[in-house]
């Protein structure tokens, strides 16, 4: 872009008057038309450029040590001028990422839409909700034709794109599978070997699945290497964690994972997790695990959705609304 | 096309001359002093990268001077190890002294035209122009 004719004759008649005035109104004029040539995207060398013509014009006599030295000043800002171009094309390109991101956002919220389903008896809340554009966290709902809940929750270690991905690939490995082998081992056992085949050895998922059969209220269970959840037990009032053993998916590939199961009773929650929630932070402190309890205990009363929603508002203005990490809560309650 | 004047790249030193030699015809040719502060950019860094990656070259300059259009060309070339992935090297913020915008990006921004030619262990040919307007 070139500097205009007006541009020229505006310059030298607020250089004039502050040179004789030495008046504020002139900056403030000549901070009016800087900013215009940012806009126009003027490179440095070419204001030095129109400095050194108006002065040279306004002083005719001025000498020749004067207009050299100013030359040598035009001569430095051509590499300014450069460094400048070089930061707009930049950030022009981190535009276009960011729309591109934010379109694969959208994509990826379609491919892992789960629906919460409607199972009498149960109340579930669920919540997830990414650190950056992409979720890396995953939750999904399989309702069997034998009337059982499955619900999955997984985290990838890392964020962003490539734990979003690979949160695709998880969601695709699961809906394939067969629904007599439809067990929480199983599951984990098939998606191990998924994982140990198709996803770089430096990426590191880990997953609980549960199933709740309604008909006997048992939960059968099984972990590889997730945040442990926790069993809040209505008859006395108290959480315990729902321990699971299992190694993180994908390290070993015959990796055999434990079944688990436990007993629901009316009134009692589970509570599943990723460690986006336990690792909130206050401040430099990494919060405790009873803080989330706490929050949960506080909220038991009200619907499980309303309760997830409650909690993480919690944590999201305890952390001055910037999540760290993707934020995943799951709850469901058995209704009294 | 008009005659060629050269200058040969083999010390750090030459650089300062191809840049002399470049302003002196821009000057005659009647280029601004911010054009011609900005071909002498463009020369130092097609002259640099002769010394510090082929070793030793030569940039050459043309006066384009036709019915429809003036301006001046330069050729910089070298028989050295040659640019590989020519993409890679214009992309913004490649160059190993990222983020100062010069480099090739910068080159062919402060000129109006540019073209690499370049073979593996052959050499490389860099032309650009400058138009006068
Ligand atoms: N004449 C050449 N022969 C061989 N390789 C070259 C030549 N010119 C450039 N290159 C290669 O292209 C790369 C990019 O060059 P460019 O001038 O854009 O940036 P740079 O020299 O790395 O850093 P800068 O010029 O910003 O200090 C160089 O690092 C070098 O590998
Ligand atoms: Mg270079």
């Amino acid at each position: 872009m070139d500097v205009v004719k007006s541009d020229a004759a505006n310059y030298k008649n607020f250089l004039k008057e502050f040179i004789e005035t030495q008046n504020e109104r002139a900056l403030y004029g000549a901070e009016q038309i800087i900013k215009t040539f940012i806009k126009r995207n003027i490179s440095p060398e070419e204001i030095v450029n129109l400095h050194i013509l108006a002065f040279a014009e306004l002083y005719p006599n001025i000498t020749p040590e004067v207009h050299r030295a100013m030359n040598f000043l035009l001569e430095t800002m051509i590499s300014y001028g450069m460094a400048l171009q070089e930061y707009q094309a930049l950030r022009e390109k981190q535009l276009e990422l960011q729309s591109e991101i934010s379109v694969a956002a959208s994509m990826q919220e379609t491919l892992l839409l789960t629906e919460k389903p409607c199972i009498s008896g149960l109340d579930i809340g669920v919540i997830s909700i990414p650190a950056q554009q992409m979720n890396g966290d995953y939750h999904h709902f399989m309702k069997g034709k034998d009337g059982s809940l499955g619900i999955a929750i997984a985290d990838v270690i890392g964020k962003g794109v490539p734990a979003a991905l690979c949160m695709s690939m998880i969601k695709y490995s699961v809906d394939s599978f067969p629904e007599e082998a439809m067990s929480p081992q199983m599951i984990l056992n098939s998606l191990n070997r998924v994982v140990e085949r198709n996803v770089d050895p430096s990426m590191f998922i880990t997953m609980f699945y549960g199933q709740y059969h309604p008909d006997s209220e048992m939960l059968t269970y099984a972990s590889a290497g997730h945040e442990p959840g926790f069993h809040y037990c209505a008859e006395t009032d108290t959480f315990s964690e729902i321990k699971a053993k299992g190694l993180v998916l994908g390290v070993l590939p015959d990796t055999e994972y434990q079944q688990y199961e436990r007993k629901i009773n009316k009134g009692d929650m589970i509570i599943l997790l990723t460690d986006g929630v336990t690792e909130c932070r206050n401040g430099e402190e990494f919060i405790e695990s009873d803080e989330v309890l706490e929050r949960i205990h506080e909220f038991r009363h009200l619907p499980a959705q309303e309760m997830v929603e409650k909690v993480y508002r919690y944590f999201e203005r305890m952390q001055d609304f910037h999540l760290r990490d993707d934020f995943t809560l799951l709850i469901f309650k058995k209704r009294v | 096309m008009a005659l060629q004047s050269c200058v040969n790249i083999k010390k750090e030193w030459d650089i300062v001359g191809a840049r002399q030699m470049g302003r002196d015809i821009a000057r005659e040719m009647g280029f601004g002093t911010v054009d011609q502060a900005r071909i002498a950019t463009a020369i130092s860094e097609l002259a640099r990268n002769i010394y510090l990656y082929a070793g030793s070259g030569k940039v050459c300059f043309e006066k384009i001077d036709t019915i429809e259009k003036r301006g001046m060309c330069m050729i910089a070339t070298d028989a050295g190890p040659g640019i590989v992935d020519i993409g890679q090297v214009m992309e913004d913020g490649f160059t190993t002294s990222s983020g100062l915008g010069a480099g090739l990006p910068g080159v062919r921004r402060l000129m109006d035209e540019f073209d690499i030619k370049s073979a593996k262990n052959v050499g490389t040919e860099i032309k650009a122009i400058k138009w006068l307007r």
